[in-house]
Protein backbone atom coordinates (compact mmCIF):
# COMPACT_ATOMS: atom_id res chain seq x y z
CA UNK A 1 0.00 0.00 0.00
CA UNK A 2 1.29 3.46 -1.10
CA UNK A 3 2.55 6.29 1.58
CA UNK A 4 0.95 9.52 0.87
CA UNK A 5 2.75 12.93 2.20
CA UNK A 6 0.39 15.59 3.64
CA UNK A 7 0.50 17.39 6.92
CA UNK A 8 -0.67 18.39 10.23
CA UNK A 9 -2.68 21.14 11.30
CA UNK A 10 0.16 22.56 12.54
CA UNK A 11 1.74 22.49 9.14
CA UNK A 12 4.35 19.67 10.01
CA UNK A 13 4.74 17.00 7.10
CA UNK A 14 3.48 13.30 7.98
CA UNK A 15 3.45 10.61 5.69
CA UNK A 16 0.47 8.12 5.96
CA UNK A 17 -0.97 5.51 4.21
CA UNK A 18 -3.93 5.37 1.69
CA UNK A 19 -6.12 3.57 4.09
CA UNK A 20 -5.37 6.40 7.14
CA UNK A 21 -5.90 9.23 4.79
CA UNK A 22 -9.70 7.42 3.77
CA UNK A 23 -9.96 6.86 7.39
CA UNK A 24 -9.42 10.28 8.42
CA UNK A 25 -11.74 12.02 5.50
CA UNK A 26 -14.55 9.78 7.29
CA UNK A 27 -13.42 10.83 10.95
CA UNK A 28 -13.79 14.14 9.72
CA UNK A 29 -16.69 14.50 8.04
CA UNK A 30 -18.84 12.09 10.46
CA UNK A 31 -17.05 14.71 13.24
CA UNK A 32 -18.96 17.64 11.04
CA UNK A 33 -21.58 15.94 10.51
CA UNK A 34 -22.37 15.19 14.45
CA UNK A 35 -21.68 18.05 15.90
CA UNK A 36 -24.02 20.33 13.72
CA UNK A 37 -26.67 17.79 12.63
CA UNK A 38 -25.87 18.34 8.99
CA UNK A 39 -24.86 15.44 6.41
CA UNK A 40 -21.48 14.22 6.28
CA UNK A 41 -20.23 14.20 2.46
CA UNK A 42 -21.21 11.41 0.01
CA UNK A 43 -19.12 8.43 -1.22
CA UNK A 44 -18.53 10.69 -4.26
CA UNK A 45 -17.43 13.62 -2.58
CA UNK A 46 -14.82 11.83 -0.30
CA UNK A 47 -13.17 10.32 -3.15
CA UNK A 48 -12.79 13.55 -4.82
CA UNK A 49 -11.12 14.50 -1.84
CA UNK A 50 -8.82 11.50 -1.41
CA UNK A 51 -7.84 12.28 -5.05
CA UNK A 52 -7.13 16.01 -4.03
CA UNK A 53 -4.58 14.41 -1.28
CA UNK A 54 -3.49 11.88 -3.32
CA UNK A 55 -1.99 13.72 -6.27
CA UNK A 56 1.33 13.63 -6.35
CA UNK A 57 2.15 17.29 -7.13
CA UNK A 58 2.77 19.90 -5.05
CA UNK A 59 -0.05 22.43 -6.44
CA UNK A 60 -3.46 21.14 -7.58
CA UNK A 61 -5.86 23.63 -8.74
CA UNK A 62 -10.09 23.98 -9.78
CA UNK A 63 -10.79 23.19 -13.16
CA UNK A 64 -10.84 25.69 -15.69
CA UNK A 65 -14.79 27.10 -15.89
CA UNK A 66 -14.65 26.85 -11.80
CA UNK A 67 -12.96 30.17 -10.54
CA UNK A 68 -14.51 31.96 -8.00
CA UNK A 69 -13.99 35.90 -6.92
CA UNK A 70 -11.21 36.25 -4.19
CA UNK A 71 -11.83 38.70 -1.27
CA UNK A 72 -9.41 39.55 1.79
CA UNK A 73 -9.54 40.37 5.05
CA UNK A 74 -7.12 43.27 6.19
CA UNK A 75 -5.69 43.25 2.49
CA UNK A 76 -3.56 46.10 2.17
CA UNK A 77 -2.09 45.65 6.05
CA UNK A 78 -0.46 42.15 5.14
CA UNK A 79 2.52 43.87 2.83
CA UNK A 80 2.43 46.17 6.20
CA UNK A 81 2.96 43.32 8.68
CA UNK A 82 5.88 41.89 5.67
CA UNK A 83 7.41 45.22 7.04
CA UNK A 84 7.34 46.11 2.98
CA UNK A 85 7.84 49.70 2.63
CA UNK A 86 5.03 50.48 0.79
CA UNK A 87 1.86 52.77 1.55
CA UNK A 88 -1.77 52.00 1.56
CA UNK A 89 -2.78 52.69 -1.80
CA UNK A 90 0.73 51.03 -3.20
CA UNK A 91 -0.64 48.09 -1.00
CA UNK A 92 -3.63 47.91 -3.33
CA UNK A 93 -2.16 48.34 -6.54
CA UNK A 94 0.42 45.70 -5.62
CA UNK A 95 -2.84 43.37 -5.10
CA UNK A 96 -4.80 44.54 -7.87
CA UNK A 97 -2.15 44.45 -10.62
CA UNK A 98 0.32 41.79 -9.40
CA UNK A 99 -1.75 39.26 -7.41
CA UNK A 100 -4.65 39.37 -9.27
CA UNK A 101 -7.21 40.28 -6.43
CA UNK A 102 -10.67 40.37 -7.52
CA UNK A 103 -11.83 42.76 -5.19
CA UNK A 104 -10.04 44.76 -2.63
CA UNK A 105 -9.86 45.84 1.21
CA UNK A 106 -8.72 48.96 2.56
CA UNK A 107 -7.64 48.26 6.22
CA UNK A 108 -5.87 49.79 9.81
CA UNK A 109 -2.88 47.87 10.79
CA UNK A 110 -4.89 47.99 14.31
CA UNK A 111 -7.65 45.79 12.70
CA UNK A 112 -10.38 46.67 14.81
CA UNK A 113 -13.25 49.26 14.78
CA UNK A 114 -12.62 50.46 18.01
CA UNK A 115 -9.14 51.80 17.32
CA UNK A 116 -10.34 52.68 13.89
CA UNK A 117 -13.14 54.76 15.10
CA UNK A 118 -10.44 58.14 16.35
CA UNK A 119 -8.81 57.17 13.25
CA UNK A 120 -11.38 57.71 10.66
CA UNK A 121 -10.58 61.18 9.38
CA UNK A 122 -6.81 60.12 8.30
CA UNK A 123 -8.20 56.55 6.68
CA UNK A 124 -11.37 58.45 4.93
CA UNK A 125 -9.03 60.74 2.21
CA UNK A 126 -7.00 57.19 1.68
CA UNK A 127 -10.25 55.59 0.70
CA UNK A 128 -11.31 58.62 -1.46
CA UNK A 129 -7.74 58.69 -3.36
CA UNK A 130 -7.97 54.41 -3.54
CA UNK A 131 -11.42 54.12 -5.51
CA UNK A 132 -9.62 57.40 -7.99
CA UNK A 133 -6.77 55.09 -8.74
CA UNK A 134 -8.18 51.25 -8.56
CA UNK A 135 -10.69 48.98 -10.50
CA UNK A 136 -11.76 46.25 -8.41
CA UNK A 137 -14.29 46.86 -5.98
CA UNK A 138 -13.66 48.22 -2.56
CA UNK A 139 -14.20 47.73 0.81
CA UNK A 140 -13.67 48.98 4.09
CA UNK A 141 -12.62 46.20 6.75
CA UNK A 142 -12.25 45.63 10.43
CA UNK A 143 -13.27 43.17 13.14
CA UNK A 144 -16.05 43.71 15.58
CA UNK A 145 -13.54 42.55 18.11
CA UNK A 146 -16.31 43.38 21.48
CA UNK A 147 -13.33 42.35 23.33
CA UNK A 148 -11.71 45.40 23.42
CA UNK A 149 -14.86 47.30 24.80
CA UNK A 150 -14.03 45.59 28.22
CA UNK A 151 -11.66 46.62 30.97
CA UNK A 152 -8.90 47.49 31.04
CA UNK A 153 -8.81 48.15 27.52
CA UNK A 154 -12.36 49.66 27.31
CA UNK A 155 -15.22 50.78 29.83
CA UNK A 156 -17.08 48.02 30.73
CA UNK A 157 -16.72 45.53 33.31
CA UNK A 158 -14.67 42.64 32.11
CA UNK A 159 -17.52 39.68 31.95
CA UNK A 160 -13.92 37.06 31.79
CA UNK A 161 -13.23 38.30 35.47
CA UNK A 162 -17.33 38.65 36.32
CA UNK A 163 -17.97 34.97 34.96
CA UNK A 164 -15.67 32.72 36.91
CA UNK A 165 -16.98 34.92 40.36
CA UNK A 166 -20.34 33.61 39.45
CA UNK A 167 -21.85 37.29 38.55
CA UNK A 168 -23.37 36.07 35.56
CA UNK A 169 -25.99 38.50 35.75
CA UNK A 170 -23.68 41.35 35.93
CA UNK A 171 -21.27 39.70 33.00
CA UNK A 172 -24.12 39.72 30.71
CA UNK A 173 -25.31 43.56 31.73
CA UNK A 174 -21.63 44.03 30.70
CA UNK A 175 -21.50 42.35 27.35
CA UNK A 176 -25.14 43.85 26.74
CA UNK A 177 -23.25 47.85 27.26
CA UNK A 178 -20.40 47.23 25.36
CA UNK A 179 -23.05 45.90 22.59
CA UNK A 180 -24.35 49.09 22.11
CA UNK A 181 -20.72 50.88 22.37
CA UNK A 182 -19.84 48.32 18.91
CA UNK A 183 -22.76 48.82 16.83
CA UNK A 184 -22.05 52.75 17.35
CA UNK A 185 -18.49 52.04 16.31
CA UNK A 186 -18.86 49.51 13.21
CA UNK A 187 -22.15 52.11 11.82
CA UNK A 188 -19.99 54.98 12.09
CA UNK A 189 -16.78 53.68 10.70
CA UNK A 190 -18.90 51.78 8.08
CA UNK A 191 -21.02 55.02 7.12
CA UNK A 192 -17.92 57.12 7.30
CA UNK A 193 -15.85 55.33 4.28
CA UNK A 194 -19.18 54.78 2.33
CA UNK A 195 -19.21 58.34 2.15
CA UNK A 196 -15.61 58.56 1.14
CA UNK A 197 -16.40 56.18 -1.65
CA UNK A 198 -16.15 52.50 -0.51
CA UNK A 199 -17.96 50.04 -2.66
CA UNK A 200 -18.98 48.65 0.93
CA UNK A 201 -18.12 47.34 4.71
CA UNK A 202 -16.51 44.06 5.70
CA UNK A 203 -16.87 42.74 9.15
CA UNK A 204 -14.09 40.23 9.42
CA UNK A 205 -13.54 37.30 12.48
CA UNK A 206 -17.40 38.54 13.79
CA UNK A 207 -18.75 36.93 17.36
CA UNK A 208 -14.66 36.47 18.16
CA UNK A 209 -16.43 37.08 21.70
CA UNK A 210 -19.56 35.46 21.23
CA UNK A 211 -22.75 35.91 20.81
CA UNK A 212 -23.30 39.39 21.89
CA UNK A 213 -21.01 40.18 19.25
CA UNK A 214 -22.82 38.45 16.90
CA UNK A 215 -25.94 40.12 17.36
CA UNK A 216 -24.10 43.98 18.13
CA UNK A 217 -22.71 43.23 14.32
CA UNK A 218 -25.84 42.05 12.75
CA UNK A 219 -27.76 45.05 14.43
CA UNK A 220 -25.17 46.86 13.21
CA UNK A 221 -25.51 45.84 9.28
CA UNK A 222 -29.64 46.26 10.13
CA UNK A 223 -28.75 50.08 10.59
CA UNK A 224 -25.93 50.58 7.69
CA UNK A 225 -28.58 48.62 4.90
CA UNK A 226 -31.64 51.02 5.88
CA UNK A 227 -29.47 53.73 5.81
CA UNK A 228 -27.78 52.42 2.59
CA UNK A 229 -29.83 49.67 0.89
CA UNK A 230 -26.82 50.07 -1.89
CA UNK A 231 -23.64 49.41 0.30
CA UNK A 232 -22.14 45.79 0.03
CA UNK A 233 -21.73 44.26 3.52
CA UNK A 234 -19.57 41.12 3.88
CA UNK A 235 -19.52 39.15 7.18
CA UNK A 236 -16.78 36.84 7.82
CA UNK A 237 -17.24 34.39 10.90
CA UNK A 238 -14.41 33.73 13.42
CA UNK A 239 -15.66 30.11 14.32
CA UNK A 240 -17.53 27.91 13.23
CA UNK A 241 -19.59 27.41 16.62
CA UNK A 242 -21.17 30.92 18.11
CA UNK A 243 -20.06 30.84 21.55
CA UNK A 244 -22.49 31.21 24.26
CA UNK A 245 -20.76 33.50 26.45
CA UNK A 246 -23.93 35.45 27.34
CA UNK A 247 -26.56 32.35 26.30
CA UNK A 248 -29.86 34.29 26.00
CA UNK A 249 -29.16 36.58 23.14
CA UNK A 250 -32.01 36.31 20.72
CA UNK A 251 -32.03 37.54 16.27
CA UNK A 252 -35.46 37.43 15.21
CA UNK A 253 -35.99 34.47 17.69
CA UNK A 254 -33.35 32.38 16.60
CA UNK A 255 -30.69 31.74 19.93
CA UNK A 256 -27.54 32.91 18.65
CA UNK A 257 -25.74 30.63 20.93
CA UNK A 258 -24.41 27.67 19.86
CA UNK A 259 -25.38 28.25 15.93
CA UNK A 260 -23.32 26.50 13.32
CA UNK A 261 -22.50 27.98 9.72
CA UNK A 262 -25.58 26.89 7.81
CA UNK A 263 -27.71 28.57 10.25
CA UNK A 264 -25.03 31.43 11.05
CA UNK A 265 -25.60 32.45 7.34
CA UNK A 266 -29.15 32.51 7.78
CA UNK A 267 -29.70 35.11 10.60
CA UNK A 268 -26.99 37.27 8.57
CA UNK A 269 -29.10 37.23 5.31
CA UNK A 270 -32.19 38.34 7.59
CA UNK A 271 -29.96 41.15 9.06
CA UNK A 272 -28.82 42.55 5.26
CA UNK A 273 -26.02 40.89 5.12
CA UNK A 274 -24.83 40.45 0.65
CA UNK A 275 -21.63 38.24 1.47
CA UNK A 276 -20.85 35.57 4.06
CA UNK A 277 -17.59 33.54 5.07
CA UNK A 278 -18.28 30.61 7.22
CA UNK A 279 -15.31 30.33 9.36
CA UNK A 280 -13.67 26.32 10.81
CA UNK A 281 -10.80 26.54 12.63
CA UNK A 282 -7.74 23.60 12.38
CA UNK A 283 -7.63 21.46 15.05
CA UNK A 284 -3.48 21.64 14.96
CA UNK A 285 -2.96 17.68 15.94
CA UNK A 286 -5.17 16.36 13.54
CA UNK A 287 -4.55 15.37 9.65
CA UNK A 288 -5.24 18.06 6.81
CA UNK A 289 -7.37 15.20 5.04
CA UNK A 290 -8.99 15.08 8.59
CA UNK A 291 -9.67 19.05 9.03
CA UNK A 292 -10.65 19.31 5.28
CA UNK A 293 -13.03 17.26 5.19
CA UNK A 294 -14.31 18.33 8.67
CA UNK A 295 -14.36 22.13 6.98
CA UNK A 296 -16.27 21.16 3.88
CA UNK A 297 -18.83 19.63 5.32
CA UNK A 298 -19.87 22.47 7.38
CA UNK A 299 -18.86 24.77 4.36
CA UNK A 300 -21.14 22.78 2.06
CA UNK A 301 -24.14 22.90 3.92
CA UNK A 302 -23.83 26.74 4.53
CA UNK A 303 -23.86 26.94 0.93
CA UNK A 304 -27.04 24.79 0.36
CA UNK A 305 -28.15 26.98 3.37
CA UNK A 306 -27.72 30.64 1.36
CA UNK A 307 -29.35 32.64 -1.17
CA UNK A 308 -26.33 34.80 -1.00
CA UNK A 309 -22.58 34.42 -2.10
CA UNK A 310 -20.45 32.34 0.25
CA UNK A 311 -16.56 33.29 0.14
CA UNK A 312 -15.03 30.66 2.85
CA UNK A 313 -12.42 31.82 5.10
CA UNK A 314 -9.15 30.12 4.06
CA UNK A 315 -6.39 31.69 5.87
CA UNK A 316 -3.90 30.81 8.25
CA UNK A 317 -5.23 28.04 10.40
CA UNK A 318 -8.92 28.17 9.44
CA UNK A 319 -10.41 26.31 6.23
CA UNK A 320 -7.98 23.38 6.25
CA UNK A 321 -4.75 25.73 5.81
CA UNK A 322 -2.23 24.75 8.58
CA UNK A 323 -2.31 27.44 11.50
CA UNK A 324 1.59 28.71 10.47
CA UNK A 325 3.09 31.92 9.14
CA UNK A 326 3.79 30.24 6.03
CA UNK A 327 1.28 28.06 4.95
CA UNK A 328 2.79 25.73 2.29
CA UNK A 329 1.48 25.69 -1.05
CA UNK A 330 0.39 22.05 -1.12
CA UNK A 331 -1.16 22.10 1.82
CA UNK A 332 -3.03 25.86 0.73
CA UNK A 333 -3.59 24.71 -2.39
CA UNK A 334 -5.35 21.39 -1.94
CA UNK A 335 -7.41 23.16 0.98
CA UNK A 336 -8.25 25.58 -1.97
CA UNK A 337 -9.52 23.16 -4.45
CA UNK A 338 -11.18 21.05 -2.55
CA UNK A 339 -13.24 24.04 -0.74
CA UNK A 340 -14.53 25.84 -4.46
CA UNK A 341 -15.21 21.91 -5.68
CA UNK A 342 -17.21 20.25 -2.68
CA UNK A 343 -19.07 23.43 -1.01
CA UNK A 344 -19.66 25.19 -4.45
CA UNK A 345 -18.53 28.32 -3.33
CA UNK A 346 -19.34 31.81 -5.11
CA UNK A 347 -15.33 32.60 -3.71
CA UNK A 348 -12.88 32.71 -0.64
CA UNK B 1 -1.13 33.17 0.47
CA UNK B 2 -2.92 35.56 -1.33
CA UNK B 3 -0.96 34.78 -4.85
CA UNK B 4 -1.25 30.97 -4.31
CA UNK B 5 -5.37 31.42 -3.70
CA UNK B 6 -5.07 33.54 -7.02
CA UNK B 7 -3.38 30.54 -8.89
CA UNK B 8 -5.08 27.61 -7.40
CA UNK B 9 -8.66 29.13 -7.43
CA UNK B 10 -8.73 32.74 -8.30
CA UNK B 11 -10.18 34.68 -11.63
CA UNK B 12 -6.97 36.63 -11.77
CA UNK B 13 -8.73 40.28 -11.05
CA UNK B 14 -8.16 43.10 -13.93
CA UNK B 15 -6.48 40.34 -15.35
CA UNK B 16 -9.36 38.77 -16.57
CA UNK B 17 -12.85 39.44 -15.81
CA UNK B 18 -12.57 38.83 -11.83
CA UNK B 19 -13.31 41.88 -10.73
CA UNK B 20 -16.21 42.60 -12.83
CA UNK B 21 -17.85 39.27 -11.15
CA UNK B 22 -17.07 40.13 -7.96
CA UNK B 23 -18.99 43.11 -8.26
CA UNK B 24 -21.97 40.94 -9.22
CA UNK B 25 -21.73 39.72 -6.29
CA UNK B 26 -21.25 42.29 -3.75
CA UNK B 27 -23.10 44.93 -5.21
CA UNK B 28 -25.64 43.06 -7.32
CA UNK B 29 -26.35 40.00 -4.85
CA UNK B 30 -25.78 37.11 -7.55
CA UNK B 31 -24.36 34.04 -6.56
CA UNK B 32 -21.34 32.84 -8.61
CA UNK B 33 -23.22 31.02 -11.90
CA UNK B 34 -25.74 34.03 -11.75
CA UNK B 35 -22.84 36.56 -11.93
CA UNK B 36 -20.77 35.33 -14.41
CA UNK B 37 -23.43 34.89 -16.60
CA UNK B 38 -24.46 38.12 -16.29
CA UNK B 39 -21.03 39.69 -16.80
CA UNK B 40 -20.63 37.14 -19.95
CA UNK B 41 -23.69 38.37 -21.93
CA UNK B 42 -22.87 42.06 -21.11
CA UNK B 43 -18.76 41.77 -22.72
CA UNK B 44 -20.76 39.26 -25.41
CA UNK B 45 -18.10 36.07 -24.37
CA UNK B 46 -18.93 32.85 -23.43
CA UNK B 47 -18.55 32.20 -19.73
CA UNK B 48 -15.38 30.05 -19.75
CA UNK B 49 -13.70 32.96 -21.35
CA UNK B 50 -14.14 35.32 -18.65
CA UNK B 51 -11.07 33.79 -16.63
CA UNK B 52 -9.11 33.90 -19.73
CA UNK B 53 -6.66 36.40 -19.71
CA UNK B 54 -5.55 36.24 -23.39
CA UNK B 55 -8.65 36.78 -24.66
CA UNK B 56 -9.73 39.11 -21.73
CA UNK B 57 -7.01 41.76 -21.98
CA UNK B 58 -8.10 42.27 -25.28
CA UNK B 59 -11.82 42.46 -25.26
CA UNK B 60 -10.98 44.99 -21.54
CA UNK B 61 -8.88 47.25 -23.56
CA UNK B 62 -11.16 47.04 -26.40
CA UNK B 63 -14.18 48.02 -24.24
CA UNK B 64 -11.77 50.41 -22.31
CA UNK B 65 -12.41 48.66 -18.99
CA UNK B 66 -9.35 48.90 -17.63
CA UNK B 67 -6.30 46.34 -17.53
CA UNK B 68 -3.45 45.17 -15.51
CA UNK B 69 -1.13 46.14 -18.12
CA UNK B 70 -1.46 49.91 -17.87
CA UNK B 71 -0.88 51.90 -21.25
CA UNK B 72 -1.47 55.12 -22.46
CA UNK B 73 -5.19 56.56 -23.25
CA UNK B 74 -5.82 53.55 -21.73
CA UNK B 75 -9.22 53.80 -18.80
CA UNK B 76 -7.30 53.58 -15.47
CA UNK B 77 -9.07 53.69 -12.15
CA UNK B 78 -12.27 56.09 -11.94
CA UNK B 79 -12.50 55.94 -15.58
CA UNK B 80 -12.28 52.32 -16.23
CA UNK B 81 -15.25 52.43 -13.41
CA UNK B 82 -17.61 54.78 -15.23
CA UNK B 83 -17.32 52.44 -17.55
CA UNK B 84 -18.20 49.14 -16.03
CA UNK B 85 -20.73 50.86 -14.30
CA UNK B 86 -22.61 51.56 -17.33
CA UNK B 87 -21.50 48.18 -18.97
CA UNK B 88 -22.43 45.76 -15.97
CA UNK B 89 -25.55 48.36 -15.45
CA UNK B 90 -25.00 48.56 -11.55
CA UNK B 91 -24.49 51.38 -9.42
CA UNK B 92 -20.78 52.18 -8.19
CA UNK B 93 -21.05 54.27 -5.34
CA UNK B 94 -17.22 56.59 -5.84
CA UNK B 95 -18.82 56.94 -9.38
CA UNK B 96 -21.77 58.12 -8.44
CA UNK B 97 -20.32 60.67 -5.81
CA UNK B 98 -17.78 61.25 -8.21
CA UNK B 99 -20.56 61.93 -10.77
CA UNK B 100 -22.48 64.06 -8.14
CA UNK B 101 -19.46 66.41 -7.43
CA UNK B 102 -18.91 67.47 -11.27
CA UNK B 103 -22.60 67.88 -12.34
CA UNK B 104 -22.78 70.24 -8.60
CA UNK B 105 -20.68 72.88 -10.90
CA UNK B 106 -18.16 74.89 -10.57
Amino acid sequence: MGKIQTRLGDGFMVEMTEAEVRQDLEDGTNDAADRASVPPLTQDELDHLYDIFASPYKVVGVEPGKEVCLSYDSANTKIKRAQISASKIQSLQVLERALGADSLELAHIDYSFKPVKPIVTFEKPIMEQAVLLTIPPLLYGAMPNMALYSQPDGPSPNPADLLPKGKIKEARESQEQSMEYLIDDIVHVGEEMYKSGSDGLNLDTTASAGDAEFLASLKAVEILKKKYPKMAIQMGMAAEFVLGMHGELYYDDVRLAGLYPHDQVKVAMKAGVDVFGPAVNIVTQESLPWNVARSTTWTKACSEASDIPIHACLGMGVGGVPLNLTPPIDALSRASKAHVEICRLDGL
Amino acid sequence: MHAAHAIVSGFGGIRTAGDLVARMQFNGGMRIDAAKKHVADKLGCSVAELADPVTMNELREDMDLGRANEAPEIAKGIDAKFRISKLLDLEINCVEIFREKIERGF
